[in-house]
Parts: structure tokens; C-alpha cells; sequence
């Protein structure tokens, strides 16, 4: 049984994971789907400037309701890392 | 809460002059190809219309004002209140209205002043000319808006020197006891001043010789302590942070909503800080007009400037009704329901 919710539970957060992914994805027209994943430096995965990082943080409001400051995008290395701190701020909401 | 209505004042006129003078942003060689690409696409800003040396704000708004009461046959000597709202003034002393209302030859029972703010300068412009209005006293009034942006923006700087443009405006204001009410929404939050600010050249930080070295802030970013400094993550996520709620506490005072709008001119931030605005508030693009792809950030122009160039003809022929929206430098925002009736509006002037 406890197998079984650690399975759903991972399910979730992958489904979720996914979508996140496909988020960015959309957003920057050089990142061809697929490339990016969980544990990829988004810095040197697709092309990071000033205006990608708003395009970034606009992209996370949106969608997520959850504000990114420049601090949080100094702090976060990999995709997880973004999303770790939007669900987290989601969950707190 | 600053959620007031002003009844009995109307919009009668609007317009608007640029410099001739335009730069595009295809050419702006301090960065790269690729990067002035993404400019112009996802910050919006194609070409800007930059003032040579001498050209202020105040020349702009009265070529622009000299047209307008031309057109609208207003007869100057019952002008007698001039608002000039603006962060360029011709000096540091005196107050530009001033000089305005002897250039324009209005009489001296004009009341003429100065308010200092950029951005939301013309939600404030017209709630303070609105609010003057009211009681009778006024007849007819004008309200200029503008920048010289480009005077104290670095070239070396990517975060300003391809942002932002010079406009001047003037709009006239009438005093009509039969006008439909305004609604405002204003606010200010001065935690943030250091968002947007030039540094030196004030009382707080007088003009030194070390004012002028131009140092280097970061990747692409060099400039003095008297040029224009922009922290783009910071407006952009206080401009997605308030400008949604504030518009939102403006409709549910008058208990209107976005469906009853025909359309909402936000200031001209850039294309991405609108559009993601847009989005927030679930409105078709057709609702949302833009000037930034030929103008750049105009500053308090941009709203008046975004109504003369993309709504010139629903404004023209018919009534509308219209939600205008301005945020930025102070941190300073607010938002205004107005409603028109076909107002004058000439042809957009090239100085």
C-alpha cells in the first residue's frame, strides 16, 4: 500500500516535472524538446540573459502565480531547483 | 485606499509630438545580433524616437499644444490651469509650467505647475487636473505629459538605452457638468525609489566630478551616477505583483468589469511586462493596443501616446470606454475608468 502511494506521489510530481518542461519549452524558441531535463543547468541548456530570465519569470507568474526574484534565479542551478521553489511557495499560498 | 471618483470634467483633446529623429534598435551594435533579436521581439522595441541635444520635453508638449487648441478652436485666454508632469524639465529652477504658459501665451490667471513623476504621470496628471476641475472654477485646462528619456540614458547600458523613447503630450481637459464620472485607483509604495532613479544631480547626492566616471554594473551595463538606472527584475515583478489587484480593486468599486471596457491602454513598460499583464487579466489582444514596437517606453507619455497612434479612430467617431493603466518610477501606479465621447485628436507631429 505504501509502495503503491510513494509510487502515485512520484507519478505526480513527475507529471508535474513534465509540464513544468514543456512550460520553458514553449517559451524559448533555440530549446528543442527534450533537451532540457530535471537535473539540467537551464543556464547552459538554453541561451541565459537578462531578457530570458524575465521571459522566465513572466512564464512562472503566469502559469504558477508564484514570483521568481533574482536572487531566487542566482540560488537555482537546475530545473528541479526552479521548481522546487515554486512548488514549495505554491504549497505555502 | 486613494479609490475616488471626479465628475463633471471630460476629455475634449489629445496629441502628441516626436522627435523626427528616429533609432532602430536593429542597429544598436553594443550588443549582439542575436540579442537585439530577442529585444525587439520579446521587450517589443523596434524603433525609438530619440530628441537631439536641446529639444526638452516642454518644446514637444507645446508644438503639440499649439496644434490642439488650433484644432479645437479654443480660444487661450479661458486656459487657466496647465499641468506639466515630467521628470525632464527645461531646468532645475523654475517650475517648466511656467515657461509654458508665457510660450503658449495663456493669460496670467492660469495656474501653471509642475508634478515630478514618469511612468504613471498621466493617471496622476488627470486625477490632480481632474480633482481642481470639479468644483466649476476651471473651464478648460491642459495637461502635458512627456520625457526626454534618451538625455540621460548610456549607450553602454542594455537595459536602458534600448528602452526607452521621447515623446511630448498635451491633453485638454474641459469642465462639462454632464461628463460620466472617472474612477481612480492610485497608489505608491517608495520602499522600491531605488528601482528606477539617476543618482546625483539632486539635493540628496549633489552633482561631484565623481558623478561622471562611468563604471561597469554588469554584463553589458556601464554608466555614471547621472544616468538613468533600471533593475528589471524588480519593476517587472512589482508591476506583475500590483497592477493586476490595483485595476481589480478599481472595478469592483464601481462595480464594473472588464467585459463592460472596450479597451486598456497600459503604459508601454515593454512588450513582455504588458503582455503577461494581459494575460493575467484574460483580455483579447484586440483590446489591448500598443505603441512600443515604433516608440519604445515613452515614460508618461506612453498612455496618451498608445491612444493618439493605435485608437486615434475609435476615439474620433464614437464613445468609448477605457481603462488606462500606468506603473513605474517611485515606485508609483494607478489606474483610471473614463469614458470619451469623440475627442480631437491631430495627426501625430514629427519635430
Amino acid at each position: 500500500m505504501a509502495k503503491y502511494f510513494t509510487f502515485a506521489i512520484l507519478k505526480l510530481l513527475k507529471g508535474d516535472m513534465e509540464e513544468f518542461i514543456k512550460h520553458i519549452e514553449a517559451e524559448f524558441d533555440d530549446l528543442k524538446p527534450g533537451v532540457l531535463m530535471a537535473d539540467s543547468n537551464f543556464r547552459e541548456t538554453f541561451e541565459w540573459n537578462s531578457i530570458n530570465a524575465l521571459i522566465l519569470i513572466a512564464m512562472v507568474k503566469t502559469e504558477y502565480d508564484v514570483t521568481l526574484t533574482a536572487d531566487d534565479l542566482i540560488q537555482s542551478k537546475t530545473v528541479n531547483d526552479l521548481y522546487s521553489l515554486i512548488d514549495n511557495r505554491k504549497s505555502k499560498s | 485606499m486613494a479609490l475616488f471618483s471626479l465628475s463633471g470634467i471630460k476629455i475634449s483633446g489629445i496629441a502628441a509630438a516626436v522627435p523626427e529623429n528616429k533609432k532602430s534598435n536593429a542597429n544598436y551594435q553594443w550588443i549582439a545580433i542575436r540579442e537585439r533579436q530577442s529585444l525587439m521581439k520579446n521587450i517589443g522595441v523596434e524603433t525609438r524616437r530619440v530628441a537631439l541635444k536641446g529639444t526638452t520635453t516642454s518644446d514637444l508638449c507645446v508644438v503639440a499644444a499649439e496644434k490642439l487648441l488650433q484644432e479645437l478652436k479654443w480660444d487661450r485666454t479661458g486656459v487657466e490651469l496647465l499641468i506639466f508632469v515630467s521628470q525632464s524639465r527645461d531646468y532645475l529652477v523654475p517650475t517648466t509650467a511656467c515657461i509654458i504658459q508665457d510660450r503658449l501665451g495663456l493669460p496670467h490667471s492660469c495656474v501653471a505647475m509642475d508634478i515630478g513623476l514618469g511612468c504613471s504621470g498621466f493617471v496622476y496628471g488627470l486625477s490632480v487636473i481632474g480633482s481642481m476641475m470639479q468644483s466649476g472654477a476651471f473651464k478648460k485646462a491642459l495637461l502635458m505629459v512627456g520625457d526626454i528619456s534618451t538625455l540621460t540614458t548610456c549607450y553602454r547600458d542594455k537595459s536602458t538605452y534600448p528602452l526607452f523613447g521621447d515623446a511630448g503630450t498635451v491633453t485638454a481637459v474641459e469642465y462639462d457638468s454632464n461628463a460620466p464620472v472617472m474612477h481612480f485607483n492610485l497608489q505608491t509604495d517608495g520602499s522600491g525609489y531605488r528601482a528606477l532613479m539617476i543618482r546625483d544631480g539632486g539635493a540628496r547626492n549633489a552633482m561631484s566630478r565623481q558623478s561622471f566616471e562611468i563604471k561597469k554594473i554588469g554584463k553589458g551595463i556601464y554608466r555614471s551616477r547621472l544616468h538613468l538606472e533600471l533593475d528589471g527584475i524588480e519593476v517587472f515583478n512589482f508591476t506583475l505583483r500590483e497592477v493586476v489587484p490595483n485595476i481589480k480593486k478599481l472595478l469592483a468599486s464601481t462595480g464594473g468589469t472588464l467585459a463592460s471596457i472596450d479597451f486598456v491602454v497600459f503604459h508601454q513598460a515593454n512588450r513582455l511586462i504588458n503582455e503577461t499583464l494581459r494575460k493575467m487579466l484574460k483580455l483579447e489582444t484586440d483590446k489591448v493596443p500598443y505603441s512600443i514596437r515604433d516608440f519604445g517606453n515613452t515614460s508618461g507619455a506612453s498612455v496618451p501616446l498608445t491612444m493618439i497612434t493605435a485608437l486615434k479612430n475609435p476615439l474620433e467617431t464614437g464613445k468609448t470606454k477605457l481603462l488606462l493603466s500606468a506603473f513605474g518610477v517611485g515606485l508609483s501606479w494607478g489606474s483610471v475608468v473614463v469614458e470619451t465621447d469623440r475627442i480631437c485628436i491631430p495627426d501625430l507631429i514629427e519635430v
